[in-house]
Protein backbone atom coordinates (compact mmCIF):
# COMPACT_ATOMS: atom_id res chain seq x y z
CA UNK A 1 0.00 0.00 0.00
CA UNK A 2 2.67 2.60 1.00
CA UNK A 3 5.01 1.29 -2.01
CA UNK A 4 1.43 1.96 -3.97
CA UNK A 5 1.44 5.37 -2.89
CA UNK A 6 5.11 6.12 -3.61
CA UNK A 7 4.95 5.08 -7.43
CA UNK A 8 1.52 7.44 -7.81
CA UNK A 9 4.02 10.21 -6.36
CA UNK A 10 6.87 9.71 -8.47
CA UNK A 11 5.29 9.60 -11.58
CA UNK A 12 4.50 13.08 -12.99
CA UNK A 13 1.27 12.16 -14.87
CA UNK A 14 -0.62 10.41 -11.59
CA UNK A 15 1.09 12.89 -9.03
CA UNK A 16 -1.20 15.76 -11.70
CA UNK A 17 -4.49 13.01 -11.14
CA UNK A 18 -3.66 13.21 -7.38
CA UNK A 19 -3.32 16.71 -6.87
CA UNK A 20 -6.50 17.63 -8.91
CA UNK A 21 -8.36 15.02 -6.71
CA UNK A 22 -7.06 16.40 -4.03
CA UNK A 23 -8.10 19.94 -5.09
CA UNK A 24 -11.90 18.85 -5.89
CA UNK A 25 -12.43 16.86 -2.75
CA UNK A 26 -11.08 19.36 -0.77
CA UNK A 27 -12.42 22.42 -2.06
CA UNK A 28 -16.41 20.85 -2.03
CA UNK A 29 -15.29 19.46 1.42
CA UNK A 30 -14.71 22.80 2.36
CA UNK A 31 -17.48 24.39 0.05
CA UNK A 32 -18.05 27.19 3.02
CA UNK A 33 -14.93 27.91 3.67
CA UNK A 34 -13.30 28.62 0.32
CA UNK A 35 -16.31 30.38 -2.19
CA UNK A 36 -16.69 33.92 -1.67
CA UNK A 37 -20.58 33.79 -2.01
CA UNK A 38 -21.44 30.73 -0.21
CA UNK A 39 -25.13 31.59 -0.24
CA UNK A 40 -25.29 31.90 -4.06
CA UNK A 41 -25.47 27.97 -3.86
CA UNK A 42 -29.13 28.30 -3.28
CA UNK A 43 -31.69 30.29 -5.16
CA UNK A 44 -30.56 34.02 -4.90
CA UNK A 45 -31.01 36.11 -7.44
CA UNK A 46 -28.71 39.77 -7.62
CA UNK A 47 -29.55 41.30 -10.48
CA UNK A 48 -27.25 44.30 -10.38
CA UNK A 49 -24.40 41.85 -10.79
CA UNK A 50 -26.02 39.81 -13.46
CA UNK A 51 -24.71 38.01 -17.03
CA UNK A 52 -20.79 39.92 -15.74
CA UNK A 53 -17.28 37.99 -17.34
CA UNK A 54 -14.73 36.71 -15.26
CA UNK A 55 -13.21 39.60 -13.22
CA UNK A 56 -13.33 40.71 -9.60
CA UNK A 57 -15.08 39.59 -7.28
CA UNK A 58 -16.49 37.08 -10.05
CA UNK A 59 -13.38 34.85 -11.18
CA UNK A 60 -15.34 33.24 -13.49
CA UNK A 61 -18.40 35.42 -14.31
CA UNK A 62 -21.59 35.27 -12.82
CA UNK A 63 -25.05 33.57 -13.97
CA UNK A 64 -27.90 35.04 -15.53
CA UNK A 65 -29.19 35.96 -12.35
CA UNK A 66 -26.06 37.48 -10.87
CA UNK A 67 -24.48 34.26 -8.99
CA UNK A 68 -20.90 33.22 -8.82
CA UNK A 69 -20.11 30.46 -10.55
CA UNK A 70 -17.70 29.70 -9.42
CA UNK A 71 -19.37 29.02 -6.17
CA UNK A 72 -22.06 26.75 -7.75
CA UNK A 73 -18.92 25.10 -9.59
CA UNK A 74 -17.80 24.04 -6.24
CA UNK A 75 -20.70 22.91 -4.48
CA UNK A 76 -21.83 21.20 -7.74
CA UNK A 77 -18.75 19.79 -6.85
CA UNK A 78 -19.85 18.61 -3.40
CA UNK A 79 -23.05 16.85 -5.30
CA UNK A 80 -21.54 15.21 -8.17
CA UNK A 81 -19.24 13.38 -5.49
CA UNK A 82 -21.83 12.92 -3.09
CA UNK A 83 -23.88 11.13 -6.25
CA UNK A 84 -20.58 8.98 -6.91
CA UNK A 85 -20.18 7.78 -3.76
CA UNK A 86 -23.20 7.10 -3.16
CA UNK A 87 -23.27 4.74 -6.56
CA UNK A 88 -20.61 3.21 -6.00
CA UNK A 89 -21.34 2.35 -2.46
CA UNK A 90 -23.87 0.78 -3.38
CA UNK A 91 -23.57 -0.74 -7.01
CA UNK A 92 -19.77 -2.42 -5.99
CA UNK A 93 -20.82 -4.55 -2.98
CA UNK A 94 -23.99 -5.90 -5.54
CA UNK A 95 -21.90 -6.04 -8.58
CA UNK A 96 -18.77 -8.31 -6.34
CA UNK A 97 -21.54 -10.49 -4.54
CA UNK A 98 -23.26 -11.33 -7.53
CA UNK A 99 -19.70 -12.07 -9.64
CA UNK A 100 -18.50 -14.30 -6.86
CA UNK A 101 -21.24 -16.37 -6.53
CA UNK A 102 -21.49 -16.74 -10.41
CA UNK A 103 -17.97 -17.41 -10.85
CA UNK A 104 -16.97 -20.07 -8.08
CA UNK A 105 -20.79 -21.63 -7.69
CA UNK A 106 -20.86 -22.36 -11.46
CA UNK A 107 -23.62 -24.12 -13.03
CA UNK A 108 -26.92 -22.64 -13.19
CA UNK A 109 -26.31 -20.14 -10.87
CA UNK A 110 -23.76 -18.88 -13.05
CA UNK A 111 -25.74 -19.43 -15.89
CA UNK A 112 -28.66 -17.57 -13.99
CA UNK A 113 -26.98 -14.79 -12.63
CA UNK A 114 -24.73 -13.72 -15.73
CA UNK A 115 -27.47 -13.75 -18.05
CA UNK A 116 -29.49 -11.21 -15.62
CA UNK A 117 -26.30 -9.16 -15.76
CA UNK A 118 -26.24 -9.92 -19.80
CA UNK A 119 -29.73 -8.07 -19.72
CA UNK A 120 -28.49 -4.77 -18.18
CA UNK A 121 -25.31 -4.75 -19.95
CA UNK A 122 -27.76 -4.61 -23.34
CA UNK A 123 -29.01 -1.79 -22.48
CA UNK A 124 -27.31 1.60 -23.55
CA UNK A 125 -26.72 3.06 -20.27
CA UNK A 126 -27.83 6.61 -21.02
CA UNK A 127 -30.85 4.87 -22.24
CA UNK A 128 -31.84 3.13 -19.51
CA UNK A 129 -30.93 5.86 -16.60
CA UNK A 130 -33.16 8.12 -19.42
CA UNK A 131 -36.67 5.83 -19.16
CA UNK A 132 -35.91 5.56 -15.36
CA UNK A 133 -35.83 8.93 -15.09
CA UNK A 134 -38.82 9.72 -17.12
CA UNK A 135 -40.90 7.47 -15.26
CA UNK A 136 -39.86 8.30 -11.89
CA UNK A 137 -39.61 11.96 -10.75
CA UNK A 138 -36.31 13.89 -11.46
CA UNK A 139 -34.60 13.95 -8.29
CA UNK A 140 -30.92 13.81 -6.73
CA UNK A 141 -32.34 10.45 -5.00
CA UNK A 142 -33.49 8.76 -8.28
CA UNK A 143 -30.60 10.01 -10.44
CA UNK A 144 -28.76 8.22 -7.79
CA UNK A 145 -31.01 4.60 -8.29
CA UNK A 146 -30.87 5.03 -12.02
CA UNK A 147 -27.15 5.31 -12.10
CA UNK A 148 -26.68 2.35 -9.77
CA UNK A 149 -28.99 0.36 -11.66
CA UNK A 150 -26.47 0.52 -14.94
CA UNK A 151 -23.68 0.58 -13.33
CA UNK A 152 -23.41 -2.79 -10.86
CA UNK A 153 -22.79 -5.33 -14.25
CA UNK A 154 -19.97 -4.25 -15.07
CA UNK A 155 -18.78 -4.96 -11.53
CA UNK A 156 -20.27 -8.36 -11.71
CA UNK A 157 -18.11 -9.02 -15.35
CA UNK A 158 -14.88 -7.90 -13.87
CA UNK A 159 -15.22 -10.17 -10.41
CA UNK A 160 -17.16 -12.84 -12.57
CA UNK A 161 -14.09 -13.21 -14.56
CA UNK A 162 -11.23 -12.72 -12.17
CA UNK A 163 -13.67 -15.87 -9.74
CA UNK A 164 -13.08 -17.95 -12.78
CA UNK A 165 -9.15 -17.39 -12.80
CA UNK A 166 -8.97 -17.40 -9.55
CA UNK A 167 -10.46 -20.41 -8.69
CA UNK A 168 -8.03 -22.83 -10.59
CA UNK A 169 -5.49 -21.28 -8.19
CA UNK A 170 -3.84 -23.98 -5.89
CA UNK A 171 -4.67 -22.17 -2.48
CA UNK A 172 -8.43 -22.22 -3.29
CA UNK A 173 -8.42 -25.97 -3.67
CA UNK A 174 -6.09 -26.14 -0.98
CA UNK A 175 -8.81 -24.09 0.94
CA UNK A 176 -11.53 -26.89 0.26
CA UNK A 177 -9.34 -30.11 1.01
CA UNK A 178 -8.99 -28.79 4.30
CA UNK A 179 -12.53 -28.40 4.63
CA UNK A 180 -13.50 -24.39 3.88
CA UNK A 181 -16.75 -24.02 3.76
CA UNK A 182 -18.10 -22.51 0.17
CA UNK A 183 -18.86 -18.56 2.11
CA UNK A 184 -14.83 -18.80 3.51
CA UNK A 185 -13.44 -19.83 0.14
CA UNK A 186 -15.60 -17.04 -1.85
CA UNK A 187 -15.20 -14.20 0.96
CA UNK A 188 -11.92 -15.24 2.64
CA UNK A 189 -9.78 -16.47 -0.27
CA UNK A 190 -11.12 -15.06 -4.03
CA UNK A 191 -12.57 -11.85 -2.96
CA UNK A 192 -9.05 -10.40 -0.90
CA UNK A 193 -7.31 -11.28 -4.20
CA UNK A 194 -9.76 -9.53 -6.57
CA UNK A 195 -9.90 -6.22 -4.73
CA UNK A 196 -6.99 -4.68 -6.27
CA UNK A 197 -8.36 -4.65 -9.60
CA UNK A 198 -11.75 -3.67 -7.60
CA UNK A 199 -10.10 -0.46 -6.41
CA UNK A 200 -8.82 0.33 -9.29
CA UNK A 201 -12.00 0.03 -11.69
CA UNK A 202 -13.69 1.91 -8.82
CA UNK A 203 -10.67 5.26 -8.85
CA UNK A 204 -11.63 4.98 -13.01
CA UNK A 205 -15.36 5.04 -12.53
CA UNK A 206 -15.74 7.98 -10.18
CA UNK A 207 -14.63 9.79 -12.81
CA UNK A 208 -17.00 8.45 -15.34
CA UNK A 209 -20.62 8.34 -12.57
CA UNK A 210 -19.67 12.15 -12.63
CA UNK A 211 -19.70 12.35 -16.34
CA UNK A 212 -23.06 10.59 -16.44
CA UNK A 213 -24.56 12.37 -13.77
CA UNK A 214 -23.54 15.36 -15.64
CA UNK A 215 -24.91 13.99 -19.21
CA UNK A 216 -28.17 13.54 -17.10
CA UNK A 217 -28.56 16.40 -16.29
CA UNK A 218 -27.62 18.43 -18.98
CA UNK A 219 -30.87 16.67 -20.83
CA UNK A 220 -32.79 17.70 -17.83
CA UNK A 221 -33.15 14.56 -16.15
CA UNK A 222 -31.00 14.80 -13.17
CA UNK A 223 -30.34 17.39 -10.61
CA UNK A 224 -33.21 19.79 -10.30
CA UNK A 225 -32.47 23.85 -10.04
CA UNK A 226 -31.40 25.66 -7.93
CA UNK A 227 -29.57 22.73 -6.34
CA UNK A 228 -26.22 23.43 -8.96
CA UNK A 229 -24.76 20.74 -10.93
CA UNK A 230 -22.43 20.99 -13.40
CA UNK A 231 -24.30 19.18 -16.54
CA UNK A 232 -27.12 21.53 -16.30
CA UNK A 233 -25.07 24.51 -15.84
CA UNK A 234 -23.14 23.67 -19.24
CA UNK A 235 -27.01 23.17 -20.86
CA UNK A 236 -28.26 26.73 -19.05
CA UNK A 237 -25.52 28.41 -20.74
CA UNK A 238 -25.32 26.79 -24.44
CA UNK A 239 -28.05 29.08 -25.33
CA UNK A 240 -26.11 31.72 -24.18
CA UNK A 241 -23.23 30.88 -26.45
CA UNK A 242 -20.87 32.34 -27.19
CA UNK A 243 -21.53 35.71 -26.09
CA UNK A 244 -21.46 34.90 -22.39
CA UNK A 245 -18.89 32.00 -22.88
CA UNK A 246 -17.71 31.49 -18.82
CA UNK A 247 -21.25 30.17 -18.45
CA UNK A 248 -20.60 26.91 -20.47
CA UNK A 249 -16.70 27.11 -20.61
CA UNK A 250 -16.01 26.83 -17.01
CA UNK A 251 -18.34 24.53 -15.66
CA UNK A 252 -17.69 22.11 -18.67
CA UNK A 253 -14.03 22.81 -17.86
CA UNK A 254 -14.87 21.69 -14.00
CA UNK A 255 -16.27 18.57 -15.07
CA UNK A 256 -13.03 17.47 -17.14
CA UNK A 257 -10.95 18.37 -14.55
CA UNK A 258 -12.52 15.92 -11.94
CA UNK A 259 -13.02 12.97 -14.50
CA UNK A 260 -9.23 13.60 -16.15
CA UNK A 261 -8.26 13.26 -12.38
CA UNK A 262 -10.09 9.98 -11.51
CA UNK A 263 -8.62 8.62 -14.90
CA UNK A 264 -5.04 9.36 -14.14
CA UNK A 265 -5.05 8.19 -10.94
CA UNK A 266 -7.01 4.95 -11.91
CA UNK A 267 -4.80 4.05 -14.71
CA UNK A 268 -1.51 4.59 -12.76
CA UNK A 269 -3.02 1.82 -10.49
CA UNK A 270 -4.10 -0.10 -12.64
CA UNK A 271 -0.60 -0.40 -14.41
CA UNK A 272 1.01 -0.54 -10.28
CA UNK A 273 -1.39 -3.11 -9.36
CA UNK A 274 -1.66 -5.18 -13.20
CA UNK A 275 2.52 -5.52 -12.55
CA UNK A 276 2.02 -6.87 -9.57
CA UNK A 277 0.47 -9.81 -10.39
CA UNK B 1 -10.52 -54.69 8.80
CA UNK B 2 -10.23 -51.73 10.93
CA UNK B 3 -6.28 -52.06 10.47
CA UNK B 4 -6.72 -50.22 7.56
CA UNK B 5 -6.63 -46.52 6.84
CA UNK B 6 -7.87 -46.32 3.44
CA UNK B 7 -9.03 -49.46 1.46
CA UNK B 8 -10.50 -48.39 -2.72
CA UNK B 9 -12.17 -51.30 -3.51
CA UNK B 10 -13.46 -51.99 -7.61
CA UNK B 11 -13.64 -47.74 -7.86
CA UNK B 12 -14.79 -46.47 -11.29
CA UNK B 13 -15.09 -43.55 -12.12
CA UNK B 14 -16.80 -41.92 -15.33
CA UNK B 15 -18.05 -38.82 -17.07
CA UNK B 16 -20.83 -38.18 -18.52
CA UNK B 17 -20.15 -36.16 -21.73
CA UNK B 18 -21.86 -34.75 -24.97
CA UNK B 19 -20.87 -38.71 -26.34
CA UNK B 20 -21.65 -40.31 -23.60
CA UNK B 21 -19.59 -41.89 -20.51
CA UNK B 22 -15.81 -41.39 -21.06
CA UNK B 23 -14.80 -44.23 -18.52
CA UNK B 24 -11.70 -42.34 -16.64
CA UNK B 25 -10.64 -45.52 -13.71
CA UNK B 26 -12.07 -49.34 -14.40
CA UNK B 27 -11.91 -50.77 -11.59
CA UNK B 28 -9.15 -49.62 -8.84
CA UNK B 29 -8.22 -51.64 -5.75
CA UNK B 30 -5.80 -50.47 -2.80
CA UNK B 31 -5.50 -50.49 0.15
CA UNK B 32 -3.02 -48.34 2.84
CA UNK B 33 -2.10 -49.35 6.71
CA UNK B 34 -1.58 -46.83 9.56
CA UNK B 35 1.90 -45.60 9.28
CA UNK B 36 2.42 -47.21 5.54
CA UNK B 37 3.60 -45.56 2.57
CA UNK B 38 1.69 -46.31 -0.46
CA UNK B 39 2.70 -44.95 -4.08
CA UNK B 40 0.45 -44.74 -6.79
CA UNK B 41 2.56 -44.23 -9.95
CA UNK B 42 1.80 -43.49 -13.53
CA UNK B 43 1.58 -41.47 -16.28
CA UNK B 44 -0.19 -38.45 -17.00
CA UNK B 45 -3.81 -39.06 -17.31
CA UNK B 46 -3.65 -42.49 -15.72
CA UNK B 47 -5.88 -41.63 -12.92
CA UNK B 48 -3.93 -40.54 -10.14
CA UNK B 49 -5.02 -37.47 -9.38
CA UNK B 50 -8.89 -37.94 -9.76
CA UNK B 51 -8.41 -41.09 -7.40
CA UNK B 52 -7.15 -38.85 -4.82
CA UNK B 53 -10.04 -35.94 -5.25
CA UNK B 54 -12.15 -39.03 -4.90
CA UNK B 55 -10.84 -40.66 -1.38
CA UNK B 56 -10.59 -36.42 -0.62
CA UNK B 57 -14.75 -35.80 -1.99
CA UNK B 58 -14.04 -33.51 -4.29
CA UNK B 59 -15.37 -35.08 -7.46
CA UNK B 60 -18.43 -36.11 -5.64
CA UNK B 61 -20.04 -33.01 -5.98
CA UNK B 62 -19.83 -32.81 -9.91
CA UNK B 63 -22.60 -33.94 -11.63
CA UNK B 64 -21.10 -35.48 -14.70
CA UNK B 65 -19.00 -38.31 -12.41
CA UNK B 66 -20.20 -40.83 -11.96
CA UNK B 67 -18.46 -42.81 -9.49
CA UNK B 68 -19.21 -46.57 -8.25
CA UNK B 69 -17.30 -49.00 -5.69
CA UNK B 70 -16.04 -48.55 -2.25
CA UNK B 71 -14.14 -46.04 -0.35
CA UNK B 72 -13.27 -47.03 2.92
CA UNK B 73 -11.45 -45.15 5.80
CA UNK B 74 -10.62 -46.24 9.00
CA UNK B 75 -13.67 -48.85 8.42
CA UNK B 76 -16.28 -46.15 7.19
CA UNK B 77 -17.54 -46.40 4.37
CA UNK B 78 -17.38 -42.85 3.02
CA UNK B 79 -20.07 -42.87 0.43
CA UNK B 80 -22.57 -43.83 3.16
CA UNK B 81 -21.43 -41.15 5.27
CA UNK B 82 -23.14 -38.24 6.02
CA UNK B 83 -21.75 -35.22 4.29
CA UNK B 84 -21.04 -32.98 7.30
CA UNK B 85 -19.57 -36.37 9.00
CA UNK B 86 -17.57 -36.52 5.90
CA UNK B 87 -16.63 -33.20 5.74
CA UNK B 88 -15.66 -33.36 9.06
CA UNK B 89 -12.77 -35.70 8.10
CA UNK B 90 -11.70 -32.70 5.69
CA UNK B 91 -8.07 -31.08 7.11
CA UNK B 92 -8.27 -33.06 10.60
CA UNK B 93 -8.00 -36.72 9.64
CA UNK B 94 -6.97 -36.80 6.12
CA UNK B 95 -5.01 -33.83 4.46
CA UNK B 96 -3.07 -33.23 1.17
CA UNK B 97 0.15 -31.72 -0.36
CA UNK B 98 0.27 -30.25 -3.93
CA UNK B 99 2.59 -29.83 -6.57
CA UNK B 100 3.04 -25.96 -6.45
CA UNK B 101 3.65 -25.08 -3.01
CA UNK B 102 3.61 -21.31 -3.70
CA UNK B 103 0.15 -21.27 -5.46
CA UNK B 104 -1.40 -23.45 -2.45
CA UNK B 105 -0.58 -20.35 0.23
CA UNK B 106 -3.38 -17.53 -0.39
CA UNK B 107 -0.69 -14.76 -1.62
CA UNK B 108 -3.10 -12.01 0.57
CA UNK B 109 -2.23 -13.41 3.95
CA UNK B 110 0.76 -13.88 5.94
CA UNK B 111 1.29 -17.33 6.47
CA UNK B 112 0.91 -16.95 10.22
CA UNK B 113 -2.99 -16.18 9.39
CA UNK B 114 -3.33 -19.49 6.87
CA UNK B 115 -1.69 -21.17 9.93
CA UNK B 116 -3.81 -20.35 12.23
CA UNK B 117 -6.81 -21.12 9.89
CA UNK B 118 -6.01 -24.79 9.23
CA UNK B 119 -5.28 -25.26 12.95
CA UNK B 120 -9.00 -24.09 13.77
CA UNK B 121 -10.27 -26.79 11.36
CA UNK B 122 -8.61 -29.15 14.58
CA UNK B 123 -9.05 -27.30 17.47
CA UNK B 124 -11.76 -24.84 16.98
CA UNK B 125 -11.92 -22.97 20.33
CA UNK B 126 -7.81 -22.30 19.76
CA UNK B 127 -6.57 -18.96 20.87
CA UNK B 128 -4.76 -16.35 18.38
CA UNK B 129 -1.25 -17.03 20.79
CA UNK B 130 -1.76 -20.38 21.52
CA UNK B 131 -2.63 -21.62 17.23
CA UNK B 132 1.24 -18.71 16.72
CA UNK B 133 2.79 -21.07 19.08
CA UNK B 134 1.68 -24.31 17.99
CA UNK B 135 2.86 -22.96 14.00
CA UNK B 136 5.82 -22.07 15.48
CA UNK B 137 6.99 -25.08 16.88
CA UNK B 138 4.90 -26.79 14.13
CA UNK B 139 7.45 -24.80 11.53
CA UNK B 140 10.60 -25.85 13.78
CA UNK B 141 9.62 -29.29 12.89
CA UNK B 142 10.41 -29.15 9.51
CA UNK B 143 13.31 -27.37 10.16
CA UNK B 144 12.38 -23.54 9.72
CA UNK B 145 14.86 -22.19 11.65
CA UNK B 146 12.83 -18.37 12.20
CA UNK B 147 9.56 -19.79 12.34
CA UNK B 148 8.61 -15.88 13.84
CA UNK B 149 10.29 -14.63 10.61
CA UNK B 150 8.44 -16.99 8.34
CA UNK B 151 4.37 -17.02 10.21
CA UNK B 152 4.94 -13.24 9.49
CA UNK B 153 6.31 -12.95 5.95
CA UNK B 154 4.03 -13.66 3.02
CA UNK B 155 4.20 -16.73 0.62
CA UNK B 156 5.83 -14.97 -2.14
CA UNK B 157 8.52 -13.37 0.38
CA UNK B 158 9.86 -17.44 0.68
CA UNK B 159 11.37 -19.61 -1.36
CA UNK B 160 9.12 -22.78 -3.08
CA UNK B 161 11.39 -25.06 -0.69
CA UNK B 162 10.11 -22.72 2.23
CA UNK B 163 6.28 -22.68 1.00
CA UNK B 164 6.71 -26.68 0.83
CA UNK B 165 8.10 -27.18 4.16
CA UNK B 166 5.43 -24.51 5.31
CA UNK B 167 2.57 -27.06 3.28
CA UNK B 168 4.05 -29.93 4.88
CA UNK B 169 3.56 -28.18 8.02
CA UNK B 170 0.33 -27.13 7.77
CA UNK B 171 -0.72 -30.48 6.48
CA UNK B 172 0.63 -32.50 9.13
CA UNK B 173 -0.85 -29.73 12.02
CA UNK B 174 -3.81 -31.97 13.02
CA UNK B 175 -1.84 -35.11 12.84
CA UNK B 176 -4.26 -36.45 10.04
CA UNK B 177 -4.00 -40.03 9.94
CA UNK B 178 -3.79 -40.45 6.29
CA UNK B 179 -2.46 -37.69 4.04
CA UNK B 180 -1.92 -37.48 -0.01
CA UNK B 181 0.26 -36.04 -1.58
CA UNK B 182 -0.17 -35.15 -4.97
CA UNK B 183 2.80 -35.20 -6.85
CA UNK B 184 4.52 -33.25 -4.37
CA UNK B 185 7.42 -30.24 -4.90
CA UNK B 186 7.00 -31.82 -9.07
CA UNK B 187 7.38 -27.65 -9.09
CA UNK B 188 10.40 -27.47 -7.20
CA UNK B 189 14.08 -28.41 -8.44
CA UNK B 190 15.47 -31.36 -7.93
CA UNK B 191 18.06 -30.88 -4.71
CA UNK B 192 14.95 -29.43 -2.90
CA UNK B 193 12.91 -31.34 -3.81
CA UNK B 194 14.94 -34.44 -2.11
CA UNK B 195 15.31 -32.14 1.18
CA UNK B 196 11.38 -31.91 1.62
CA UNK B 197 11.07 -35.91 0.91
CA UNK B 198 13.57 -36.80 3.43
CA UNK B 199 11.38 -34.18 5.97
CA UNK B 200 7.88 -35.44 5.64
CA UNK B 201 9.19 -39.20 5.79
CA UNK B 202 10.91 -38.76 8.92
CA UNK B 203 7.52 -36.80 9.94
CA UNK B 204 5.14 -39.11 8.92
CA UNK B 205 7.38 -41.61 10.47
CA UNK B 206 7.07 -40.29 13.67
CA UNK B 207 3.66 -40.23 13.30
CA UNK B 208 2.70 -42.95 12.18
CA UNK B 209 0.92 -41.45 9.38
CA UNK B 210 0.22 -43.13 6.24
CA UNK B 211 0.47 -41.12 3.09
CA UNK B 212 -0.85 -41.56 -0.44
CA UNK B 213 2.13 -40.66 -2.61
CA UNK B 214 1.35 -39.99 -5.96
CA UNK B 215 3.62 -39.23 -8.44
CA UNK B 216 5.16 -40.11 -11.63
CA UNK B 217 9.05 -39.67 -10.27
CA UNK B 218 9.83 -43.04 -10.24
CA UNK B 219 13.22 -42.52 -8.83
CA UNK B 220 11.55 -40.11 -5.83
CA UNK B 221 8.94 -43.09 -5.64
CA UNK B 222 11.90 -45.74 -4.96
CA UNK B 223 13.38 -43.55 -2.30
CA UNK B 224 9.99 -42.69 -0.55
CA UNK B 225 7.61 -45.70 -0.73
CA UNK B 226 7.30 -48.73 0.90
CA UNK B 227 4.52 -50.13 -1.45
CA UNK B 228 4.07 -49.61 -5.08
CA UNK B 229 0.45 -49.54 -7.14
CA UNK B 230 1.39 -49.10 -10.99
CA UNK B 231 -1.70 -47.79 -12.56
CA UNK B 232 -1.96 -47.38 -16.44
CA UNK B 233 -5.10 -46.25 -18.35
CA UNK B 234 -7.42 -46.00 -15.15
CA UNK B 235 -5.99 -49.77 -14.17
CA UNK B 236 -3.62 -51.17 -11.73
CA UNK B 237 -1.15 -53.08 -13.83
CA UNK B 238 1.00 -54.13 -11.23
CA UNK B 239 1.45 -54.04 -7.47
CA UNK B 240 3.99 -55.18 -5.02
CA UNK B 241 7.05 -53.81 -2.41
CA UNK B 242 9.04 -50.85 -3.91
CA UNK B 243 12.06 -52.91 -3.60
CA UNK B 244 10.40 -55.98 -5.01
CA UNK B 245 8.79 -53.93 -8.19
CA UNK B 246 11.88 -52.05 -8.65
CA UNK B 247 14.25 -54.67 -8.67
CA UNK B 248 12.48 -57.17 -11.04
CA UNK B 249 9.58 -55.27 -12.97
CA UNK B 250 6.71 -57.91 -14.12
CA UNK B 251 4.48 -55.72 -16.43
CA UNK B 252 5.24 -54.28 -19.87
CA UNK B 253 4.05 -51.55 -18.61
CA UNK B 254 6.51 -51.36 -16.00
CA UNK B 255 9.19 -51.92 -17.42
CA UNK B 256 8.58 -49.46 -20.28
CA UNK B 257 7.89 -47.04 -17.23
CA UNK B 258 11.36 -47.77 -15.95
CA UNK B 259 13.35 -47.41 -19.53
CA UNK B 260 11.36 -44.08 -20.06
CA UNK B 261 13.65 -42.55 -17.54
CA UNK B 262 16.55 -40.52 -18.99
CA UNK B 263 19.65 -41.82 -17.33
CA UNK B 264 21.78 -39.21 -16.01
CA UNK B 265 24.73 -40.95 -17.99
CA UNK B 266 23.82 -40.20 -21.15
CA UNK B 267 22.25 -41.90 -23.71
CA UNK B 268 19.87 -39.50 -25.31
CA UNK B 269 15.95 -40.02 -24.36
CA UNK B 270 14.72 -43.64 -24.42
CA UNK B 271 12.40 -44.46 -26.84
CA UNK B 272 9.51 -46.22 -25.70
CA UNK B 273 6.44 -47.34 -27.60
CA UNK B 274 3.22 -44.43 -26.66
CA UNK B 275 0.57 -47.03 -26.72
CA UNK B 276 0.80 -51.29 -27.04
CA UNK B 277 -1.13 -54.18 -26.24
CA UNK B 278 0.87 -55.31 -23.90
CA UNK B 279 0.27 -52.49 -21.21
CA UNK B 280 -2.96 -53.83 -21.42
CA UNK B 281 -2.29 -57.12 -20.56
CA UNK B 282 -3.61 -58.21 -16.72
CA UNK B 283 -2.22 -57.36 -13.23
CA UNK B 284 1.14 -58.22 -12.02
CA UNK B 285 0.46 -58.91 -8.22
CA UNK B 286 3.95 -59.95 -6.55
CA UNK B 287 3.73 -62.58 -3.83
CA UNK B 288 2.12 -61.98 -0.67
CA UNK B 289 1.15 -58.18 -2.03
CA UNK B 290 -2.89 -59.09 -2.90
CA UNK B 291 -5.63 -57.15 -1.91
CA UNK B 292 -7.09 -58.05 1.56
CA UNK B 293 -9.93 -60.11 1.31
CA UNK B 294 -13.23 -58.24 2.18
Amino acid sequence: MRRTFYILLRNPLSLLGLVLIAAVVLSAILADFVTPFPSHAGAVVDFAHFNQPPGWPYIMGTDLVGRDLFTRIIYAYRISLILGVVVLAIAVPIGVTIGLFAGYLGGWVEYLLMRLTDVFLSIPPLVLAMSMMGVLEPTLTNGMIAVTAMWWPWYTRLVYNLTRSEKEEGYVLAAEVIGASKLHVIFREILPNCVPSILTKMTLDLGFVILIASSLSFLGLGVQPPTPDLGSMVADGAKYLPDSWWLTVFPGLAILVAVFGFNLVGDALREILGADQ
Amino acid sequence: MSETTLRIRDLRLGFMGYTGLVEVLHGISLHIRPGERVALVGESGSGKSVTARIVLGLLQSLRSAQISGLVEFEGRDLERLPDHERHALRGTRMSMIFQDPTSSLNPVYPIGTQFQEVLRRGAPGISADEARSLAATALRGVAIPEPERVLESYPFQLSGGMNQRVMIAMALANEPSLLIADEPGTALDVTVQAQTLRLMRELVEKHRTAVLFISHNLGVVREFADRVYVIYKGRIVEQGSASALFAEPRHPYTRALMSAVPRITGGGIPEIEDASADYFAPIEVHEGFAEPAA
